[in-house]
């Protein structure tokens, strides 16, 4: 599969479920291109407004368990709050003793008739889960859907 | 991979490696190409591998690639030196089926089922994230959680009847929600009483074949053209956050266990975190069976409210497809009690099981195999030999092939909605696009499924049903 020159994330064939890479000049953004991916199998991010700021605060003890942690607090947002993620800002990540550390604030709105809600995933999983942060940083993740 | 064929449905991965135990794939030649394009048999071998695995892990009809077991996977551990893993359970514990019988029969909703599966779509909340209209608190939350279905009769939701006819008499042994964690309580606080999305529906059914009509008597099946009303659901988000709390609990606990799949982590059964990792699942095993009995007795206020009566429309049964039990089954000429798992698989007892309805224990359990949407569903009978074949599991629906994104990209929701109303059967949804991901074509011929389950003895043929009515989530 070709990738256009500057595209943020793109899916990949799975037969069941869904799978993703989001790309960044930095490994932050690649995470939030990561969380734009995953929020566009449930609803269009840009039909969402930028209303609310959720500042949020995961920890992993290696780069996948940290990613899996961060996505998973945008699918618990949206199902406990209500909250629908338009872009992950700020992310900032930093290698700690007990391993790894990350700080975003979600900014979006919440959930209200008008944006329609397509896609319901259920968990994002280790499933041939990619961290690359050497080069130009890329991370690859499955969704359980 | 190599297999080697045992008989026209089954093949085996033999012991090698690390495996401790060969693994066993119950399928027909056609349906084995399609298991074979993707991970379902690497992922068979895996399991194979786990600590205390009994006789073989077991790959049932409907398999493909899942995360950590293959999703139609069976495997059964040592209590002693066995695990428990989240990742044999799959994310929406007891994702399962239910399934009303009803004195109607077609000629007398023919006319009215649109406004029938309307008026359900308004009273059973459908979608992503949709909230139920059961506001609840958390400690409410928790007892529903501990009392499953019993809790939801107890507040005047259907009769004591239905937990006769549920798995696990609605209530899963040694579930405790002491241990669920806050996110997973908040998570299942607006959901409870929803059917979710993704392949979960609730399809107003005729009856169109009987193959086995003692069973059909049984199961209070009378003739082609009654109407039946099955309902498919899970757990929702409660069930999601127990799941990958767990599986994080378990990977910080074990990090030093080499894995094949990291999405394979798992605990010694009788370890505290193993434990604990039972009681919360069978929470959330509860919590779905819960939502089920919510759902289905709103169907049959509808019933009753359009139709004048809801009599007869009795509980057939209630089935889990993705759960671990503690079961009893013979190994090396002896009962011995195993903790089974079952990930989008389903119990089929045979007869004379104490675990299955004293009505029922003639013929066996009644076993539901959903089709994709537009496609006939299926309701078999466990069988004695299931109990050597796979521990007493089959299939539990079609199985899908294709992605979602490629069904998105190929299908439009409303043209299905036309093609289905060529065929005689209305759909009502919360979102076309998630319709067009559901499109029938995605998913394996639940027929061919079925014939290898009968032709094995996985499970036997009783009867087919057709949709007339669809609510998809």
């Amino acid at each position: 599969m070709k990738l256009a020159p500057g595209s943020k994330f793109r899916y990949l064939k799975h037969t069941a479920d869904a799978k993703f890479q989001a790309f960044g000049d930095t490994l932050e953004l690649a995470f939030a291109n990561a969380a734009a991916a995953l929020v566009s199998l449930m609803w269009n991010p840009a039909e969402v407004s930028a209303a609310i700021r959720h500042p949020v605060r995961v920890s992993g003890k290696d780069e996948q368990q940290l990613l899996l942690a961060y996505l998973e607090e945008v699918l618990f947002l949206f199902e406990s709050r209500g909250f629908l993620l338009h872009a992950a800002e700020g992310v900032r990540i930093e290698h700690t003793a007990k391993g790894y550390e990350l700080e975003a604030v979600f900014v979006g709105d919440a959930r209200r008739t008008g944006i329609e809600i397509f896609g319901d995933v259920k968990a994002v999983t280790y499933n041939d889960m990619k961290v690359r942060s050497r080069g130009r940083p890329m991370v690859q993740v499955v969704v359980d859907m | 991979m190599e297999l080697k064929k045992i008989d026209e449905f089954s093949w085996e991965i033999p012991c090698r490696g690390d495996m401790n135990v060969p693994a066993v794939i119950y399928s027909s030649q056609k349906l084995l190409e399609g298991v074979r394009r993707d991970q379902t048999l690497q992922q068979a071998e895996n399991v194979a591998c786990l600590p205390g695995i009994q006789r073989s892990a077991y790959v049932m009809p409907d398999a493909h690639q899942g995360y950590g077991f293959p999703i139609g996977g069976v495997a059964a551990f040592d209590m002693d030196d066995g695990i428990i893993s989240p990742g044999g359970v799959g994310y929406d514990i007891n994702c399962g089926v239910r399934l009303l019988r009803t004195d109607y029969r077609e000629q007398d909703i023919i006319k009215v089922r649109e406004q029938l599966l309307n008026a359900i779509f308004r009273e059973v909340p459908a979608g992503v994230g949709k909230e139920g209209i059961t506001r609840l608190s958390a400690r409410n939350l928790k007892e529903v959680c501990e009392k499953g279905s019993e809790w939801a009769v107890e507040k005047g939701f259907g009769s004591r009847r239905d937990l006769q006819y549920t798995e696990e008499y609605g209530r899963m042994p040694g579930a405790d929600p002491s241990d669920l964690s806050h996110r997973a309580v908040e998570r299942g606080l607006p959901q409870l009483g929803t059917l979710g999305s993704g392949n979960h529906f609730l399809e107003i059914q005729k009856l169109e074949r009987i193959f086995d009509p003692q069973a059909a008597r049984a199961f209070g099946l009378q003739e082609p053209g009654q109407i039946l009303v099955m309902i498919h659901c899970g757990s929702r988000g409660l069930g999601h956050q127990v799941a990958s709390d767990y599986i994080r609990l378990m990977e910080n606990r074990y990090q030093g266990r080499a894995l094949r799949d990291r999405q394979l982590i798992h605990a010694p059964i009788r370890s505290e975190i193993g434990r604990q990792y039972y009681r919360c699942m069978g929470s959330a095993v509860n919590f779905a069976f819960a939502n089920r009995q919510l759902i289905a007795h709103w169907v049959r206020e509808v019933f009753r409210r359009v139709l004048g009566s809801d009599v007869g429309m009795d509980q057939i049964y209630d089935v889990c497809h993705n759960v671990a039990k503690f079961e009893r089954h013979e190994i090396d000429g002896r009962s011995k009690e195993v903790c089974i798992h079952r990930k989008g698989a389903t119990r089929s007892f045979g007869p004379g099981r104490k675990e299955i309805p004293e009505a029922y224990r003639e013929v066996g359990q009644p076993v539901f195999i959903p089709g994709s949407m537009g496609t006939a569903s299926y309701i078999l009978v466990g069988t004695p030999e299931a109990e050597e074949l796979s521990f007493s599991s089959t299939a539990h629906g079609a199985g899908r092939v294709m992605s979602r994104h490629e069904a998105r990209r190929r299908f439009r929701g409303e043209q299905i909605k036309r093609e289905l109303a060529d065929k005689g059967i209305h759909l009502q949804t919360a979102s076309w696009k998630g319709v067009a991901e559901e499109a029938s074509d995605v998913y394996k011929d639940v027929d061919e499924v079925v014939r290898v389950s009968d032709a094995t003895g996985l499970g036997r043929l009783v009867a087919r049903a057709v949709p007339l009515a669809v609510m998809k989530g």
